[in-house]
């Protein structure tokens, strides 16, 4: 089981969790397993192509997935999956 | 050289090794530009300033809000409705009047932006909107400049540096925006007062780092700030060698239109929208509607329409099945993003009578009814 960290914007989509345990062998599977457990998530994580969206990056630990093997990085036991969209707030 | 005066109010910095005599005028030789003093400006100015920063440049073209002081600590209850820039100003000049402070009160723009950056050495991105964080950004890699860059979202913080010399900038890091309406804006999801405190101060502490040339520089770092977990993670950020900031191939562009933003709103349907006074013209009729809250619980203790029924936009696809598809629907939230959001959800199941309230409960206040308070 790795670990997703959901980011506060997208809580709402994934009742409120902050975290969530799924299982998967690579970032592709885990990701597929939490928008099967959230439905309401996956527009916010993916174009209707499937393809991740572009202002959400995701990591393993703290390596961006980009510069990994994209949905195929592995993903052992124990790992933590941040998923960090852009967020544009400040001066409010 | 460091005056007299200044000897005297920089003491605790100049008896420190890391800084010293040497130091202290790396920072009053420095030329800092802020882009906006909201939330994340207000507490980095106010310690650039007591700092001994020389210059500081401020951008912003707002005007102090009694909603802005639950977190916008350099402007005060007596500056409601004064322009922020000069309340700050105020403030930076009480803390400390032997700096020199620079006004640009415009919206910064492609037209204005390399013009209004070039005299700087290092800006602080404090801006709330997708389209000048892309702006700060080109600017900033144009002029090779580097950005220290935070941002938050209710309790949440995120802070790095980008378009430093060989690190990443924020198109590296997301190429794109995201489309409008898709991520909240803090004014539609809240903002933890103190969070601003904690992030702005992240970046004051980076900016001073650069001008002395100290320690190890958030560069290549994305900070993450977890207030309610009380959690700081650090993720690495690396320069995209397709990236526009690797390439060379750095232009202004129109950033509302790349964000996705019509330049003239596009006029909603008639059947679309309905204005809160028409709303209470229907409630008084006792005409058959029924109206949708479709904010958070929590905004809806603050104040509500008596006549109406909250469910949260989140729990609407869920809610969708208990709703009469044939039924007269109108929705509100609190200023009209989310509740246009809502009318789609509605519409995208086959609702035919689905009209958002313009403005939201905001509105209502104004139109309507004073005595439901606005926040
Ligand atoms: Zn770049």
């Amino acid at each position: 089981m790795a670990k997703i960290l959901i980011p506060t914007p997208l809580r709402q989509y994934a009742e409120k969790n902050n975290s969530v345990d799924v299982s998967g062998a690579t970032v592709g599977e885990a990701l597929a397993n939490l928008t099967t457990q959230f439905p309401d998530l996956r527009k916010n994580l993916f174009t209707d192509e499937g393809k991740l969206r572009s202002f959400v990056n995701v990591y393993v630990n703290d390596e961006d997935i980009r510069y990994l093997q994209k949905d195929a990085t592995a993903v052992a036991d124990g790992d933590t999956i941040s998923i960090v969209p852009s967020i544009a707030g400040g001066l409010c | 050289m460091l005056t007299q005066e200044e000897i005297s109010r920089y003491s605790r910095h100049l008896i420190m090794p890391e800084v010293g005599v040497e130091g202290q005028e790396k920072l009053k030789a420095a030329k800092v530009l802020l882009i906006g003093t909201g939330g994340l400006g207000a507490p980095v100015a106010m310690y650039l300033a007591a700092a001994g920063v020389g210059t500081i440049g401020l951008v912003d073209f707002d005007v102090v809000d009694v909603s802005n002081l639950q977190r916008q600590v350099i402007h005060g209850t007596k500056d409601i409705g004064k322009k922020k820039i000069d309340s700050a100003e105020e403030t930076m000049r009480d803390i400390n009047p032997l700096i020199k402070i620079v006004k640009h009160e415009v919206a910064l723009t492609s037209a204005n932006a390399l013009e209004i950056l070039k005299d700087y050495d290092i800006i602080a991105d404090g801006t709330d909107n997708f389209p000048t964080r892309f702006l700060i950004n080109d600017a900033c890699v144009m002029l090779g400049k580097p950005n220290v860059y935070a941002s938050i979202f209710r309790f949440e913080g995120q802070a790095t540096i980008f378009a430093a010399e060989g690190g990443p900038c924020y198109r590296c890091l997301y190429p794109e925006p995201p489309p409008p309406g898709l991520v909240p804006s803090c004014a539609e999801g809240g903002v933890l007062g103190i969070l601003p405190g904690v992030v702005g101060l992240l970046q004051a502490t980076e900016v001073v780092k650069l001008i002395l040339g100290a320690g190890e520089p958030l560069i290549g770092r994305l900070m993450l700030y977890d207030a309610l977990a009380m959690k700081f993670r650090e993720l690495k950020l690396r320069k995209n060698p397709e990236c526009i900031c690797a390439t060379g191939e750095v232009k202004l562009i129109d950033y509302e239109q790349f964000c996705g933003i019509p330049k003239q709103p596009e006029p909603p349907p008639m059947s679309a929208e309905i204005s809160p006074k028409d709303v209470k013209t229907l409630i008084d009729a006792k005409e058959n509607f029924i109206l949708i809250d479709v904010r958070e619980p929590h905004e809806f203790q603050i104040g509500r329409i008596p006549t109406s029924t909250l469910i949260p936009l989140g729990d609407l696809p869920k809610k969708v099945a208990e709703l009469d598809p044939n039924g007269n629907y109108v929705l509100h939230c609190k200023m009209g993003g989310r509740s246009a959001k809502g009318c789609d959800i509605l519409r995208q199941s086959g609702f035919k009578n689905v009209r958002n309230m313009t403005g939201g409960i905001l509105a209502w206040s104004d139109q309507v009814d004073p005595s439901v308070p606005k926040y």
